[in-house]
């Protein structure tokens, strides 16, 4: 900012900037930012192809301040976060990650996020949308203490196969050892630096979790770190390639949350959105429990299922039917793109039931702009497991030195 | 059974002994359960009690008069035969006034009124009666859900759209119209003298957080002429012995039927495993096993206090945590050397039910106060004095006066206990005005504030109803969604206190519609 | 007499009012192709709608200040816009606290999270709960809005009809949002805020328009519908906006009399009715204060049912019933409005500077108590000693309404009384209810009282004797519960057929009610085509 212009006050200027917004500005080739939970962030740094073949073949970092984090603490905490999320948290020892999603009463989803178990009872809650209004009120009736610390946090992702060479480089010695979900400390120069293996890419990765003041020393030692191993930074668009291809599901884009839809019918829950493997029926009560059961115990109507699509064009927005007549409507593509890893074609889609067996197949009506003039396409659609690519480097510890 | 429960097991516990338990208990044990009601008090009867609030001189702690309790409850229990005797029937309701004759309101006939408001009196009367009839139905059965596809809840639906539409249509629009309408307004549709207009409002906001102009008055009114009309002839009854003999009575038909009692055995929580209520366990430690806990405590104790959050979804819970529960009612206790004496009115209505309540004004100020936190200086209040006709009540010569006020604020602004008895003193002067040398006779006073009946009642809010009786708190959505039908989320347990449809006062209808709702409910299992 | 456009002929229809509810129903039916005359008493068209230079080059909106709840199907289908209206959204909005303290309303929602935030973090999330819940319960109002409600006590096909479809969609809401649509109509705004918020600013900030134009409290259980009334704006579809018309609100008014007359129809101004005329249970037409009869097949009133019914018609035409409940109809004046003409722009030092917040309402009640005691007051037979304003600079953003460099101030006054419990309205207390008010704007601008040249003040009763609003109660009749849907006016005739044949109802008196909506009209439209068997065009 030059010195010459005052500063603007947050209503002329409603968004925030990352710790990380003036390296990222540097970096910024088209000057492409979104707002993302309030702050500004970097939609494409130079090109979207570019950054999304670093994620795959290198090291990326991905600015993630904006997640918002909650610290949770007190004698009920444990107590607390499992009558607040659908998984066993008590499986979620000091010094891991545990991914997890929670429910409004009726067991639709309100959002995921990651539980970072930091000791026994002192828990770091991260989620793409500010929920403190849900948090608070689940606090009803329990001894806990909530306190929303985003603005304190840093938040690097070091996303790639080359990320644990590159984190050994700035001298983390130990990080190999760092198995998946696991959080470890270290010193990072002068300060510490909090790492977990964790990531949205599906690949081998770290998130740095840091004091906003030492943000920029810390980008710059991994630029440093990362010369020959081509760490570049990279921005939203690029990753959501790459989640896709993870099969990790995008709020607002997979599911609105159920704090959020104005129709009803629009919720999704848990066992639709395919994560059945998350609701744990079995660790006592949790919210949306009972709700979940009903519907477990009669079988879902739809549910989030992996396409594979012939041909190139990503299915976005597309309808989906049963036969290529397109008479019977089964379902909609929430997420689609072209994977370039896996040269496949592919989405992720919500359909109705029996179609979204593995196997099922179905076809997709796909529109096409081909220089201003729209074309349609009813092309074939596999129902596929998810996720479409995970390398073993990502679970293997300690990883190969790339 | 589990390994720490002991004693025998039983069916059904029921946590509480205020006159909805009891009746709960009564009719579960009557259908043959096995049944075991706990109460924290060393005696039955909730905030249904005669209590000695000064050396000789005992009272009714809350309500003071029954005219709400159906006469088949009471007559399905037989409480005549255990004991409940009356000590006055139809007591008149008479309005105090300073600057006239009073004015006498009974159910057969008006006294002192002027035309026109003296003929549009009767058909008032009546036209409001034909409603209250309309109405009364509902109460004798657990409200429908919404939404649910099930016949029951269809048939409960029609049978109350049938109900109203029975009436005809002129006065079916005319109870559409009213039904949420505010008191005010009706009174002032209906008649001119300002004493009639708040005589009857009086009954409309008396025991609510409303004011005259609050709409949604007309239909605590209609409340309470439903269950005044199926309370049958006896009009306003004094059982004697205070409201404590009906307990009694209650607690005699319940274990007559075969239910146990236990006083003096609080509840400390409600225990759960798999998701299901199985049992109790006592602050002494002891649990006791059952397959179901019906609980009498009001909501939010029951499902926040005994159950806990814990064991419930968070938007259940943010629903209960936000039902309104603070009560706006007190009651006030002197013991008088004497008998005391209303001026303006006649020595036979000495002992009716006197109101002060002058005005549709002089309510909507009163309650204009409490808002903020305050009190008015001139308060409304109803009074009795059931020592004129159960003597035993006081010593000997002694008289005992037992006024309810309506409009003293749950939290005061500067605190209750400096509070007291500047507001003691409030009260007394301004029954002096219309029982001129009554402050000399005062030998002891009680104030039971909405704080007070709080802690001595475990009632949270210390509210009447155990929850405000407004539109938003009513019949469907009563308590909240999610616990009507007197069941709760957590399968095995049930609510069946005022909290519930239709509310309280001594009626007995939740307790009543909640055994018969956990009997369906295991005949159909 | 002055007559715009046409000639002297037996009418077809003839429309009493020309307030844009009159408007819109004669839109609708020269459109239809009916001969259409409108009637109005005024020297000018607009009824509450209306801009008028009262002092020097000063254009005031002297009653309705603001456009947002004008139905968007009307506004498309009599092409307002080609007419010339214009709508410029307002920036936001300003609480000022007594502390010396703010909050602002902005339309970004970041920034409001942020301005939430400074007085609660809580709250500013729970924001967004509020807003959904607010809107889904928008979204199931609109689209009765332009509805004829049926009538319960009815088996006729129409009503059971339109009941199933009422049905249908509430049971469309699912278990939990039925209670919750059961629950908010009923309760209070007070009560509707403490669900969400814990901040008092926040919640007397969202407050206020539960109790514009009405005989409420925010604690009175009702009073969280009339909240609902008021968010039901949408321009360009973002819930509860609201704008200004560029002109004022005779801009609307003028747009619908331009649609009117391109449409055929005609309005003649100067021209008060003084009775409907009735003959074998017939209205067949109009005499004026003049003795002029002016005859046509049916007549619309755009009057409330009190000034329709009680004092332009002989009760002997009616069923006595009726008259009984119209009289029972509560209109009940609760609002002043002041006009103020300024020669310069007042400085809040509250509001920040470069805040978009002054281009929009601005306030001054900061907890929902002293709502609450300003509607103890009005209750007591006095203004409020401390009143609810909503305050405006339409100037700001619109500079057709004042000279350059001066300023034009709309301040709606809630709560005002139509009758004083010290006696009648005397030129003195108008003053000193505008005094009041002014010195209550002054407490938060230093020197706003220097900046005043002139100011018009208007009491319920002003209101009532200028544009014919009884009691000047702004939405013809109380939004209340015993008010509403088909209890509106009159349980029995809630479809604007009045008891006697070929006469209508299409003021805010009757479904869905009041506020610059044009719906009252639009369904009475409706209604009367219906029964001249014309095809439907009204949206």
């Amino acid at each position: 900012m030059s010195a010459s212009a005052p500063p603007r006050t947050f209503f002329e200027q409603p968004l925030l900037k990352t710790p990380f917004h003036e390296r990222s500005r540097a970096f910024s080739q088209l000057d492409s930012f979104v707002p993302w939970a309030g702050y500004t962030t970097v939609d494409v740094f130079s090109s979207v192809e570019q950054e999304y073949f670093a994620i795959r073949n290198s090291a990326t970092l991905y600015d993630l301040t904006p997640m918002v984090k909650y610290r949770i603490s007190g004698p009920d905490a444990l107590r607390y976060l499992n009558r607040l999320v659908t998984r066993d948290v008590a499986k979620i020892r000091p010094g891991r990650v545990g991914y997890c999603v929670w429910c409004n009463d009726a067991g639709h989803l309100i959002d995921d996020g990651t539980i970072f178990c930091l000791a026994a009872g002192e828990y770091r809650l991260c989620t793409a949308e500010r929920q403190l209004d849900w948090l608070l009120d689940s606090a009803i009736g329990f001894d806990v203490q909530l306190e929303e610390v985003t603005e304190q946090i840093a938040a690097l992702a070091l996303q790639g196969p080359t990320s644990c060479a590159v984190l050994r480089r700035r001298g983390l010695s130990g990080v190999e050892k760092l198995r998946p979900f696991e959080i470890g400390q270290f010193q990072a120069g002068p300060q510490a630096l909090m790492v977990s293996r964790t990531g949205f890419t599906g690949d081998l990765g770290y998130e740095l979790w840091m004091d906003p003041a030492s943000a920029e020393s810390q980008w710059d030692a991994l630029m440093a770190a990362g010369g020959t191993r081509g760490v570049r930074p990279i921005g939203s668009r690029a990753l959501n390639i790459a989640r896709i291809e993870a099969g990790f599901l995008l709020p607002n884009v997979d599911f609105v949350s159920a704090e959020h839809t104005l129709r009803t019918g629009r919720d999704r829950s848990p066992l639709e959105l395919g994560l059945a493997w998350l609701v744990d029926f079995g660790k006592g009560h949790f919210t949306g429990r009972r709700s979940l059961w009903k519907e477990q115990q009669r079988g879902v109507a739809r549910q989030l299922v992996g396409l594979d699509i012939e041909g190139n064009k990503p299915a976005h927005h597309a309808l989906l039917y049963a036969e290529r007549a397109g008479d019977h409507e089964v379902g909609s593509v929430l997420s689609a793109t072209w994977s370039p890893t896996c040269k496949r074609n592919i989405a992720l889609a919500m359909v109705a039931a029996p179609h979204f067996r593995i196997g099922s197949t179905m076809w997709a009506d796909i529109y096409l702009n081909r220089e201003l003039v729209w074309e349609r396409r009813m092309a074939r659609a596999l129902v596929v497991e998810r996720p479409f690519f995970s390398p073993e480097r990502r679970r293997a510890t300690p990883p190969a030195d790339f | 059974m589990t390994a720490a429960a002991q004693g025998p097991g039983y069916e059904v516990v029921v946590i509480g002994a205020g006159h909805n338990g009891l009746v709960c208990a009564a009719y579960l044990a009557r259908a043959g359960r096995k049944v075991l009601v706990l109460e924290a008090a060393p005696t039955v009867g909730g905030a249904a009690v005669t209590q000695e609030f000064s050396p000789g001189f005992r009272v009714s702690s809350c309500a003071h008069l029954l005219h709400l309790m159906p006469e088949f409850l009471c007559s399905e229990l037989a409480l005549d035969k255990h004991g409940l005797e009356f000590a006055a029937n139809a007591l008149p309701t008479v309005a105090l006034s300073t600057e006239r004759e009073p004015l006498v309101l009974d159910a057969a006939a008006h006294e002192g009124l002027l035309e026109p408001d003296g003929s549009a009196y009767a058909g008032y009367r009546a036209r409001m009666a034909e409603f209250a009839a309309a109405l009364q139905p509902l109460f004798e059965r657990a409200p429908p859900r919404l939404g649910t596809g099930a016949y029951a809840d269809w048939a409960g639906l029609l049978r109350f759209g049938w109900q109203i539409r029975r009436l005809g249509r002129p006065r079916m629009r005319e109870l559409l119209r009213i039904g949420a309408m505010n008191v005010y307004d009706l009174l002032q549709e209906h008649f001119s003298d300002p004493g009639l207009q708040g005589a009857l409002a009086f009954d409309a906001v008396l025991g609510t957080n409303f004011g005259p102009r609050s709409p949604g008055t007309v239909l605590t009114l209609l409340c309470r002429l439903a269950a005044q009309g199926a309370a049958g002839v006896g009009g306003l009854r004094l059982p004697r012995g205070g409201l404590g003999a009906l307990s009694a009575a209650l607690a005699g038909a319940a274990t007559a039927a075969g239910a146990e009692i236990r006083t003096a055995a609080a509840v400390a929580r409600i225990l759960v495993k798999d998701d299901r209520a199985y049992g109790v366990q006592l602050r002494s430690g002891e649990q006791i096993r059952a397959d179901a806990v019906v609980s009498n405590a009001d909501p939010k104790s029951s499902l926040l206090g005994l159950l806990g959050a814990e064991h419930l979804d968070t938007g259940f819970v943010r629903r209960v945590h936000h039902l309104r529960t603070h009560g706006l009612t007190a009651k006030l206790h002197l013991a008088l050397r004497g008998p005391p004496r209303f001026s303006t009115v006649p020595g036979a209505l000495q002992g009716g039910r006197l109101l002060v309540a002058p005005s549709l004004h002089y309510l909507e100020r009163c309650f204009n106060s409490t808002k903020y936190g305050e009190y008015s200086a001139a308060p409304a209040m109803e009074i009795i004095v059931p020592t004129l006709h159960d003597p035993a009540l006081a010593p000997r010569g002694a008289h005992v006066l037992s006024a309810i006020v309506q409009y003293l604020p749950y939290q005061l602004r500067g605190g209750w206990d400096a509070g007291r008895q500047p507001c003691v003193d409030v009260l007394i002067a301004a029954l002096e005005v219309h029982a001129p040398g009554i402050t000399g006779l005062v030998q002891a006073a009680e104030l039971l504030t909405p704080l007070d009946i709080e802690q001595r009642f475990h009632i949270q809010g210390g509210h009447w109803h155990h929850g405000e009786l407004a539109f938003d708190q009513f019949y469907m959505v009563r308590p909240v969604p999610g616990a009507t039908q007197y069941s709760t989320p957590l399968a095995g347990l049930y609510l069946c206190g005022a909290g519930s449809h239709p509310g309280g006062g001594v009626m007995g209808y939740a307790g009543r519609n909640a055994a018969r709702r956990i009997l369906a409910l295991r005949a159909a299992a | 007499m002055a007559t715009i456009g046409g000639g002297m002929q037996r009418h077809d229809a003839i429309i009493i009012g020309a307030g844009h509810n009159g408007l819109v129903a004669a839109c609708y039916l020269a459109r239809a192709g009916l001969n259409v005359l409108v009637l109005e008493r005024q020297a000018y068209i607009g009824g509450a709608a209306v801009s008028r230079r009262l002092y020097e080059d000063f254009t005031y909106s002297n009653c309705s200040y603001v456009c947002s709840l004008l139905r968007p199907q009307i506004i498309r289908s009599l092409e307002l816009p080609r007419f010339g209206l214009q709508v410029i959204p307002y920036e936001g909005g300003c609480t000022m606290m007594r502390d010396g303290g703010h909050f602002s309303l902005y339309d970004n929602h970041d920034a409001l999270r942020r301005e939430i935030s400074r007085h609660s973090r809580r709250d500013a999330e729970a924001y967004d709960r509020y807003a959904r819940d607010v809107q889904r319960q928008c979204k199931f109002i609109k689209p009765l809005l332009l509805r004829e409600p049926p009538d319960p006590t009815s088996f006729k096909p129409r009503d059971l009809r339109e009941l199933l479809y009422l049905a249908r969609r509430f049971n469309g809401l699912g278990e939990e949002r039925m209670y919750d649509t059961l629950r908010f109509w009923t309760m209070s705004a007070a009560d509707f805020l403490d669900e969400y918020f814990e901040s008092e600013i926040i919640k007397a900030h969202m407050a206020g328009s539960s109790i514009i134009g009405t005989a409420l409290g925010p604690r009175s259980p009702g009073s969280a519908y009339v909240l609902l009334h008021h968010y039901m704006g949408d321009i360009d579809e973002t819930v509860g906006a609201w704008g200004f018309a560029r002109g004022g609100m005779g801009a609307v008014s003028k747009a619908l009399g331009e649609s009117l007359q391109a449409a055929g129809g005609q309005i003649r101004v100067d021209a008060p009715v003084e009775q409907i005329l009735v003959e074998g249970g017939r209205a067949h037409g109009v005499r004026l204060a003049n003795g002029e009869r002016l005859h046509a097949k049916l007549v619309v009133s755009n009057m409330d049912v009190r000034r329709t019914f009680l004092e332009s018609m002989d009760e002997a035409d009616l069923p006595a019933d009726f008259v009984r409940q119209v009289r029972n109809f509560k209109i009940r004046g609760s609002s002043g409005k002041l006009n103020i003409a300024l020669d310069g722009l007042p400085q809040f030092p509250q509001i920040p500077a470069g805040s978009p917040s002054i281009r929009g309402d601005l306030h001054v009640t900061d907890t929902i108590e002293m709502m609450e005691r300003a509607y103890d007051d009005w209750k007591e037979g006095r203004w409020s000693r401390a009143p609810y304003i909503d305050m405006l600079l339409p100037s700001l953003i619109d500079p057709t309404m004042a000279p350059e460099g001066k300023h034009y101030m709309s301040v709606f006054v809630q709560y005002c009384p139509y009758q004083l419990a010290e006696g009648p309205w005397t030129a003195g207390r108008r003053q000193a209810f505008g005094e009041t008010v002014l010195e209550t704007i002054g407490a938060y601008s230093p020197d706003f009282r220097d900046l005043v040249r002139h100011t018009e003040i208007r009491t319920p009763w002003d209101i009532e004797n200028e544009v014919g609003l009884t009691e000047g109660n702004i939405f013809q009749g109380e939004l209340t519960l015993d008010q509403l849907l088909f209890n509106r006016p009159i349980p029995g005739y809630a479809q604007y057929r009045a008891p006697v044949r070929g006469l209508y109802m299409c003021g805010s008196s009757t479904h869905p009610g009041g506020g610059v909506m044009g719906a009252p009209g639009a369904n009475a439209a409706r209604a009367i085509l219906n029964d001249l068997g014309k095809a439907a065009t009204v949206p």
